[in-house]
């Protein structure tokens, strides 16, 4: 990738927001290089979404329940853990879901309203599948950071004087 | 009863025949009003690397409280020797050529302090950071000040520079790249003013402490000329390359003779610098330049952003090279700095610093420091756009 695309694709990693106008004169290219760059990036699913990162404990009634969950499966003949893993990642509950080393294999993140949801994903469908051996699951009690975001206040707020030398 | 005090004359001359620094003013304005967008403000918007704030609170944990050395930690003197040497090819003995300082602030003082004599001239770049000239005359000496030109991207030329001398010229301060106009020099750009200094046998306060932020080539330091590393004082610190203004740590490095100079203000004014900041800045040279080099990409594209808009909204800006100010020319106008920069303030919010408190050379410009927010940007040049359009009919 040329160091420009690359430059882009850092600025709105870090801000999805930022105009293409202003993306142009940052990097000091046109506003139609810049669109081009980004209609590739998306063509190629490089960039696959702009989204927010969002914190849903300040929102009232709307805080939900995410859990971690471990999840140690048979793999498959051929296809390894690709089968079981697509079962898993269709589900709309899964925010994510990794392949990983260590003592289980696949690492699913579940997003639900209630505890008894997350429970029930757990027991009707994703125990329920063929080869998946084992789970433990773990609940998220809070949120430091996420997505290279400082939840709480952080340092956001400009600790320095109005005007200095 | 006691003995009323002797109000008059108990103020040294020295200080008294020096002014207040002009950015104050704008100081007290601006703070007492709300929703001020800031482009006034001279320092990093970035907050100290978490790694280099952890190694000092570690240091304070482990009970380093003590004074240093008086030139600073040896260890620390070591990394700036090695770092001088990997970034711009100036090494030091870190022994006897290096003193960490309270900040740039105290290197330039104890820089001045140590070479001029009363009456001697230092030739001081102008438009400049402000306490050059103040700092020259405490001392005793008389700054002379050369106003450099928008049409010469604020460089300093030959021709400038040799009008300054007189038999009297001990010094010439050089400041790039430059606080306010971002102006830098190239090796290009330095190499004929060598002839004049070693014509006249002069030394070279050359303060670098933006040498990270340049943005269009890599910055050449003075003492890497052929020759005038014997003449020159190099005065650098940590506060712009790695957010550390508030640590108040910075470096000077020189021949040994004129560092053991330096020493002896430094040892009797200041015993040695902050021990904690000390063991902050060697983490930040052991493994902080990946955090530079982000925080240099990230200047680099609101220097840009800056750039062009000022150009879309109709003001005449030379592209600075190096540091995080743009110094726009706002002749256009009709009005002088002072009163851009104040109406603007009142009625925009907007506070930027006049040009003109920054010397020689300065009216007709406005500093504008970008190191802000690319949100607080965009809505400046929104704010100043409107005010031009006011103002210009």
């Amino acid at each position: 990738m040329e160091e420009h695309e690359l430059e882009i694709l850092r600025l709105v990693e870090e801000n999805g927001r930022l105009d293409i106008a202003t993306i142009a004169k940052m990097v000091d290219r046109t506003e139609e290089e810049v669109q081009t760059v980004l209609n590739k990036l998306e063509k190629e699913n490089i960039i696959l979404s702009y989204a927010a990162v969002v914190d849903w404990s300040k929102v009232n009634e709307r805080e939900g329940v995410t859990a971690m969950i471990d999840v140690k499966v048979t793999p498959q003949r051929g296809v390894g853990f690709d089968e079981v893993a697509e079962r898993i990642y269709r589900f709309p509950e899964v925010e994510a879901l990794y392949l990983v080393s260590g003592a289980y294999d696949l690492l699913v993140v579940i997003d639900g309203d209630t505890m008894s949801e997350i429970a029930r994903f757990v027991s009707e469908k994703l125990s329920a599948l063929d080869s998946v051996i084992s789970t433990t699951t773990h609940f998220r009690l809070k949120t430091y950071k996420h997505d290279g975001i400082m939840f709480g206040d952080g340092e956001d707020d400009d600790k320095r004087i109005v005007v200095s030398p | 009863m006691t003995t009323p005090v002797r109000k008059k004359g108990r103020l040294s001359e020295a200080v008294q025949n020096i002014q207040p620094s002009g950015i104050r003013r704008f100081f007290d304005m601006a703070s007492t009003m709300d929703n001020v967008i800031s482009l006034g403000v001279g320092e990093p918007d970035f907050v100290t690397p978490w790694k280099v704030r952890e190694a000092s609170i570690d240091s304070m944990e482990r009970g380093y409280t003590a004074y240093t050395a008086n030139p600073g930690i040896i260890e620390l003197r070591e990394e700036i020797s090695s770092y001088l040497s990997r970034q711009f090819s100036t090494p030091y003995d870190p022994e006897n050529e290096i003193i960490v300082t309270v900040g740039a602030s105290e290197a330039i003082d104890i820089a001045i302090r140590s070479t001029v004599n009363p009456g001697e001239e230092v030739v001081i770049i102008e438009p400049g950071f402000v306490s050059y000239a103040p700092i020259v005359s405490l001392a005793g000496g008389k700054p002379v000040s050369i106003g450099t030109k928008k049409e010469n991207e604020f460089k300093v030329t030959k021709e400038e520079l040799e009008a300054a001398i007189t038999s009297n010229t001990k010094a010439i301060m050089l400041c790039f790249p430059n606080n306010p106009t971002g102006a830098v020099m190239t090796k290009e750009d330095l190499d004929p003013l060598v002839e004049i200094i070693e014509k006249n046998d002069l030394l070279v306060l050359s303060d670098e402490i933006y040498a990270e932020l340049s943005y269009d080539q890599k910055h050449y330091s003075f003492a890497r000329l052929p020759g005038m590393k014997e003449r020159t004082i190099l005065i650098s610190g940590f506060s712009k390359a790695f957010a550390m203004t508030g640590w108040r740590l910075g470096f000077v490095c020189a021949p040994a003779d004129i560092t053991a100079a330096m020493l002896k203000i430094h040892q009797y004014a200041m015993m040695c610098a902050s021990t904690p900041a000390q063991y902050g800045a060697l983490e930040a040279l052991r493994s902080g330049q990946d955090d530079v080099e982000r925080m240099v990409t990230s200047y680099k594209q609101r220097r840009n952003y800056m750039v062009k808009s000022f150009a879309e909204i109709g003001l005449s800006c030379h592209v600075p090279g190096g540091a995080f100010y743009a110094f726009p020319s706002i002749e256009e106008t009709g009005m002088d700095s002072n009163a851009f920069a104040e109406g603007l303030l009142h009625e925009e919010r907007v506070a930027v610093v006049p040009g003109n408190v920054f010397g020689e050379g300065g009216e007709g410009h406005i500093r504008c420091s970008y190191a802000t927010s690319m949100e607080s940007l965009e809505t400046a040049i929104e704010r100043i756009g409107r005010f031009i359009k006011k103002h210009s009919s």
